[in-house]
């Protein structure tokens, strides 16, 4: 569940389903605003779906800071493995 | 003060959506009213209601996903979705596309809602409930707000002129339709979408009405005999959901551009009871003062109004104080004159009510016919108004009043007449 082919795949799927995007634009460097077509009011709830489906707590400071696929990757790996 | 046409329309109804698809099953008698599958009834005295059927658009029927993405879905509580289809209908059918920024700006929206997201909100607190507010969306707000049916709606279309929303109770979609005509007539816009939205059958909205007593509650068996309006045996109104939407336009914009008119409109009254927040007042004086105060609008005399598309509701007390108010208002013109009350097929779509029989008021004046009232067997009142019992009557309709009476005291009459 940890390891960060899993991650990436969930990832990747949540924001499919959340933006309605299809796979193949959501890259690891993909800016969910800038390239994924999300306004803010998207991130906020991608960051809960993320809480949600990983069962960890994003602060918002850290929140903020998530604004790509690999940002959000990256932070979940981290907590998981914390 | 300019004149404002109708010049395109929409509706998502009971009945199915599509303005024709809709006209053709209530002419023919069709019920709309049918039992709840949607959340668990048990415990809830009334047990059916009008709800809008699944299925694909080319079938009459609603499917969403033919409408609006998913992902936007999500976004919006139920009213607005509704208020979005019926939009899209009437926009697509008048054939006005903004092209310029002056278009742009000219075109409004008023699309109002009696209670706005219900559902959403009852979600969202049963969250709040569990402790975990932190997993509310950030949605939850816009989706429930009312006057997101019109902010959706100008979003879509790229509208930029007066955006407002009527909130009435079961008085909003006539409220709607009549402000924005004045909106055009007074020079604040060329076109308005306006009408009104609902989507409260739930299980909120549901046992609140139940608590209020003011459902039908004796029919669950038969639920296409449920609303029967005017007759000995009705025990309350029955729930139901849809939107319905009017592009309404200044008379040389319209004719500028070469559209099809569908009628003019041909005033608006409004009243208040200042009396009770459920109960209408003694004689339904304020009905009667709505109903005058439009036809006074419109230089319109009762002898002239060939149909009466009613406010009943199927309510013991309201039907016939609303019978009795036509009757003191009309006088000699009452004999003879024709007045049905659609809700018989439909049910009560609240703040959508007035909107969606505007669009069979004005359907009756292009044909020429009105639409019945569904299962009035035995008036308990007799009247010498004819009440289309049953089946559609052709009659020579030059203009069509429309009644919409709302919680607080609040009443709103329409009327249109056929273009010239």
């Amino acid at each position: 569940m940890t390891d960060t082919a899993e991650i990436t795949k969930q990832v990747k799927e949540i924001v499919v389903e959340h933006l309605g995007v299809e796979e193949a634009k959501v890259t690891e460097t993909a800016s969910f605003i800038d390239d994924l077509g999300a306004d803010s009011l998207d991130t906020v709830e991608l960051v809960m779906a993320f809480e949600e489906k990983f069962g960890i707590e994003i602060p918002d400071d850290a929140a903020e800071k998530i604004t790509t696929v690999k940002d959000a990757i990256d932070y979940i790996q981290k907590q998981k493995s914390a | 003060m300019r004149r404002v046409v109708v010049t395109g329309m929409g509706a998502v109804t009971p009945l199915g959506i599509g303005v024709e698809h809709v006209w053709k099953r209530l002419l023919a008698g069709e019920s709309g009213i049918g039992a709840i599958q949607s959340f668990d009834v048990k415990d809830l005295p009334a047990k059916i209601a009008g709800q809008v059927p699944s299925g694909s658009k080319e079938d009459g029927k609603l499917d969403l996903n033919e409408w609006i993405p998913p992902k936007d879905q999500r976004k919006m509580d139920r009213f607005i979705q509704l208020a979005l289809v019926a939009a899209d209908e009437a926009v697509a059918d008048s054939g006005w596309k903004v092209e310029t920024d002056e278009d742009a700006w000219t075109t409004g929206v008023m699309i109002g809602s009696g209670i706005g997201g219900l559902q959403t909100i009852f979600e969202a607190s049963q969250l709040v409930h569990e402790g975990k507010s932190r997993r509310l969306s950030p949605f939850f707000i816009p989706s429930a707000l009312i006057n997101l049916a019109s902010g959706h709606v100008s979003i879509k279309h790229g509208f930029k002129g007066p955006n407002h929303a009527v909130v009435t109770a079961c008085a909003t979609g006539v409220h709607a339709l009549g402000d924005a005509a004045r909106l055009i007539a007074m020079g604040d816009a060329d076109v308005m979408v306006a009408g009104g939205s609902e989507a409260a059958v739930c299980e909120l909205g549901m046992a609140g009405f139940c608590a209020s007593r003011a459902l039908s509650t004796g029919f669950n068996d038969t639920p296409a005999k449920a609303s029967r309006p005017w007759d000995k045996d009705r025990d309350g109104f029955v729930m139901g959901e849809g939107a319905g939407v009017l592009v309404l336009e200044e008379y040389e914009h319209a004719k500028k551009r070469g559209a099809k008119i569908y009628a003019e409109f041909a005033g608006y009254g409004l009243s208040g009871d200042a009396y009770h927040i459920t109960a209408p007042a003694e004689g339904h004086d304020g009905a009667f003062r709505a109903m005058k105060a439009a036809l006074k609008n419109g230089g319109v005399t009762p002898e002239q109004i060939g149909y009466i598309n009613a406010h009943g509701t199927s309510t013991p007390l309201g039907d016939d104080l609303e019978l009795q108010a036509v009757e003191r208002l009309f006088g000699d013109a009452a004999r003879g004159a024709a007045m049905s009350s659609t809700k018989s097929a439909i049910g009560h779509l609240l703040g959508a009510a007035g909107a969606v029989e505007a669009v069979f008021s004005i359907l009756a004046v292009r044909d020429d016919v009105a639409p019945p009232t569904l299962n009035l067997d035995e008036p308990s009142t007799p009247s010498v108004i004819d009440r289309v019992p049953h089946t559609a009557q052709e009659r020579k309709i030059d203009i069509a009043l429309s009644n919409s009476f709302g919680f607080g005291g609040t009443n709103a009459s329409i009327l249109f007449r056929k273009p010239h």
